[in-house]
C-alpha cells in the first residue's frame, strides 16, 4: 500500500488479454450449452441443412464428379453455419447480454467493447471450425474426399465470413429489443445473402451475377472450391499457385464486407437496454 | 511526495441533451476515508458517479481517480478500481461461483473465489444458477464482484438499495472492514442510517449540484436545533399564544404557533432553551410535550431538498 500513495506513479494491471477473454469465452461456452436453442442452432442445424440440400438437390446424380459433390456439401455446410451458428446466435447472444445487463457489468471492469464482443465469437467460430473439420471427414467417407487444393483459403474462407457475418450480428443486435425479436431482425440479412452464396444457381455474368460475386458469403464458397478442388468461377482447375491469384477478389470482397460490419456495428451496436 | 486525493473532481459537468444532470461539481475523496453522496432521486448522483467511474466523459471539467483520467485512461485506473452499479445484470443461467470466476479471470490478482463468498455468506449457493438467487442474494454478488480485485477505490451506487434490514447491517459490517483495510470507497446512498453509520463525510447533492460537503457533525451544525412544547396555565387549561408572546431568545432563528403548539429554532440550543425554561416558571405556565433536540441528518437533508424544489421552479 506504501508505494501507492504516489498515485500516478503506480501499475495497477488487470489480467492479460488473453486471459480475459478466455475466461469470458469458457462461461459463454457454459452459457451455450445450457442453452438448448442455440445448441440446437450450432449443432443440428447445419448438419441438417446439408442433408436436406443433399436429398432435395440429388447430390451426385447429375454426374458431377465426386470431389467437387463432396466440396459443395461441405460448401453448404460452411455457409449454414457462419449464418446459423456465427450470426444467428451470435446476434442471440449479444441481444441477451445487453438485456440482462452482463455488457454493462464487462464494462466497468478491464473487459473492452471489443473483447466483449469477441469473447461470444470465439466458441461460435471454434464450433464453425469443428464442423467443417467433422465434415471433411464425413464427405470423404460418404462421397470421396473434396481435395486440398490449398488449405489455406479454407481457412481464410471460414475465418473471414465468420467476421463479417460476427460485425453484422452485432449490427443486427442494435437494431433488437428482445432475444425473441431476433427471429425477425436477423431475417433480412438472411434473406439477402443466402441466395446468392453459390449454393443455388444464380445467373452467370450480367448485372446479376456482378452483383451476386459481390455478395457477402459468396467469396466463401468461392474460397471452398479454390481451396478444396482448386476450380474457379469459370470451372478451371488451377494450380496451387495459381489460386492465390484466383482469391485476391473473393478476398478483397469479404475485407470490404468486414469493414462495412464493423462500422455498422459501431454505429448501432447498443450497450445497454433501452429505458 | 506529493499528495493527491484518490477521487478530485473539478467543475465537472454532464449533459444529455439540452438537460444538465451535472452542473459544475467538486469533490473530493481522501485516501482511505468514505464518502457518501446523498440526495434525491435525480439529483445527478449516478450522472457524477458514472464520470469518477469512468464510464462517461464530462463534458466540461476535470475527473481525477487515482492520479488520472478515469475515462481517458482507463486502463491505467480500472485495476485499482471496484466498481457496483446501481443496476448491472448477469448471466441467469451461470451459478453464483462461475460467475466469480468469470469475473475472476479479468483480473490482475483476484482474491480467492471461496474466500470472498464466505465474506458475503454466499457460500452455500455457490452452485446455484444467478437466476434462482434472491435480490438480496444477486445485490450481495455485485459487492463481490466488485471488492474480488482487491480495489484501492470502491465505487458503489446504492448499494444496500433492496436489502432486508439484516443484510443491510452485514454489507456495513463488510465495508467497515474494506475500510480498515484501507479501502476508500464512495457511495451513494438515499438511506440516512447509512450515511450516519458508515460515512467519514458527506456530500448533498441537488440539481446536479453538491450544495454541502463535510462530516456528519459539519453538515449538521449547520441547521438549527428545535424546541417544541405546547403551553399551559397553572390550572391545566391550553393557552393560545402568539409569536409576539414568546421571549426573546438569543439564538431564535425561527418561531411558529400551530394551534397551540410552539415550534422554536435555535441556533444557541442550551441558552434558549434556559430561556424558554425560566420564562415559562416566571409566567407559572407548565410546558406539555416539551421536547428539544440537535438536528439530525434527516433533518439537514430535507430542508435542503425542499430548497431544491424552490430552484427547480425558478430554473423553470
Amino acid at each position: 500500500m506504501n508505494a501507492t500513495i504516489v498515485a500516478g506513479r503506480v501499475a495497477r494491471p488487470t489480467a492479460p488479454r488473453t486471459r480475459r477473454l478466455l475466461a469470458l469465452a469458457r462461461s459463454e461456452v457454459l452459457l451455450l450449452v445450457r442453452n438448448r436453442t442455440a445448441l440446437v442452432n450450432a449443432v443440428l442445424l447445419p448438419v441438417g441443412f446439408v442433408a436436406l440440400f443433399a436429398v432435395l438437390g440429388g447430390v451426385g446424380g447429375d454426374g458431377t464428379p465426386g470431389p467437387a459433390v463432396a466440396a459443395g456439401v461441405l460448401a453448404t455446410l460452411l455457409v449454414v453455419a457462419l449464418m446459423f451458428v456465427v450470426y444467428y446466435n451470435l446476434t442471440t447472444a449479444y441481444v441477451a447480454r445487453r438485456e440482462d445487463r452482463v455488457l454493462q457489468r464487462l464494462l466497468t471492469g478491464s473487459t473492452t467493447r471489443v473483447e466483449a464482443l469477441l469473447a461470444p465469437a470465439l466458441p461460435a467460430v471454434v464450433v464453425t471450425l469443428v464442423q467443417l473439420v467433422l465434415g471433411y471427414a464425413a464427405v470423404s467417407v460418404v462421397i470421396e474426399p473434396p481435395g486440398t487444393a490449398n488449405p489455406l483459403l479454407v481457412v481464410v474462407a471460414a475465418l473471414g465470413g465468420a467476421a463479417v457475418l460476427g460485425a453484422l450480428a452485432a449490427a443486427t443486435a442494435g437494431f433488437s429489443r428482445t432475444v425473441e425479436s431476433v427471429q425477425l431482425t436477423t431475417l433480412p440479412v438472411i434473406v439477402l445473402i443466402l441466395p446468392f452464396a453459390g449454393l443455388f444457381p444464380t445467373p452467370e455474368g450480367g448485372v446479376i451475377g456482378a452483383v451476386a460475386r459481390c455478395t457477402p458469403l459468396r467469396p466463401v464458397t468461392e474460397l471452398m472450391a479454390l481451396g478444396l478442388t482448386g476450380t474457379d468461377v469459370d470451372g478451371q482447375t488451377l494450380t496451387f499457385v495459381e489460386t492465390f491469384g484466383a482469391a485476391v477478389l473473393p478476398i478483397a470482397v469479404l475485407a470490404v464486407w468486414t469493414v462495412l460490419g464493423v462500422l455498422a456495428a459501431r454505429r448501432w451496436m447498443r450497450w445497454a437496454p433501452r429505458r | 511526495m506529493t499528495y493527491e486525493p484518490i477521487v478530485s473532481v473539478r467543475g465537472a459537468r454532464r449533459r444529455y441533451g439540452r438537460f444538465e444532470a451535472v452542473r459544475g461539481v467538486d469533490l473530493d475523496v481522501r485516501r482511505g476515508e468514505l464518502l457518501a453522496l446523498l440526495g434525491t432521486n435525480g439529483a445527478g448522483k449516478t450522472s457524477l458517479v458514472e464520470l469518477v467511474e469512468g464510464l462517461a466523459p464530462a463534458d466540461a471539467g476535470q475527473v481525477r481517480v487515482l492520479g488520472h483520467d478515469p475515462y481517458r485512461e482507463r486502463a491505467r485506473v480500472v485495476g485499482g478500481l471496484g466498481v457496483m452499479l446501481q443496476e448491472a445484470g448477469f448471466s441467469p443461467d451461470l451459478t453464483t461461483a462461475e460467475t466469480m470466476r468469470m469475473w475472476a479471470g479479468t483480473l490482475a490478482r483476484p482474491r480467492p473465489v471461496e474466500d470472498v463468498l464466505d465474506d458475503l455468506n454466499l457460500t452455500a449457493r455457490a452452485d446455484v444458477r444467478v437466476g434462482s438467487l434472491s435480490g438480496g442474494e444477486r445485490r450481495r454478488l455485485d459487492l463481490a464482484l466488485a471488492i474480488l480485485g482487491s480495489p484501492e477505490l470502491l465505487v458503489m451506487d446504492e448499494p444496500t438499495t433492496g436489502l432486508d434490514p439484516e443484510s443491510r447491517r452485514a454489507v456495513w459490517r463488510l465495508v467497515r472492514g474494506l475500510l480498515e483495510d484501507g479501502v476508500t470507497v464512495l457511495l451513494t446512498t438515499h438511506y440516512l442510517q447509512e450515511a450516519e453509520e458508515l460515512a467519514d463525510r458527506i456530500a448533498i447533492m441537488r440539481a446536479g449540484r453538491v450544495v454541502r460537503q463535510g462530516t456528519v457533525a459539519e453538515t449538521v451544525a449547520a441547521e438549527p436545533a428545535r424546541i417544541e412544547f405546547v403551553p399551559h396555565d397553572g390550572a391545566g387549561a391550553r393557552l393560545l399564544l402568539t409569536a409576539a408572546d414568546l421571549p426573546s431568545l438569543p439564538g431564535l432563528v425561527g418561531a411558529a404557533v400551530d394551534r397551540g403548539r410552539v415550534r422554536l429554532q435555535s441556533t444557541t440550543l442550551q441558552q434558549d432553551l434556559e430561556a424558554v425554561l425560566n420564562w415559562a416558571r416566571e409566567r407559572g405556565m407548565r410546558l406539555e410535550e416539551l421536547e428539544a433536540r440537535s438536528a439530525s441528518l434527516e433533518q439537514a437533508f430535507l430542508s435542503l431538498a425542499e430548497d431544491a424544489d424552490v430552484d427547480e421552479e425558478v430554473a423553470a
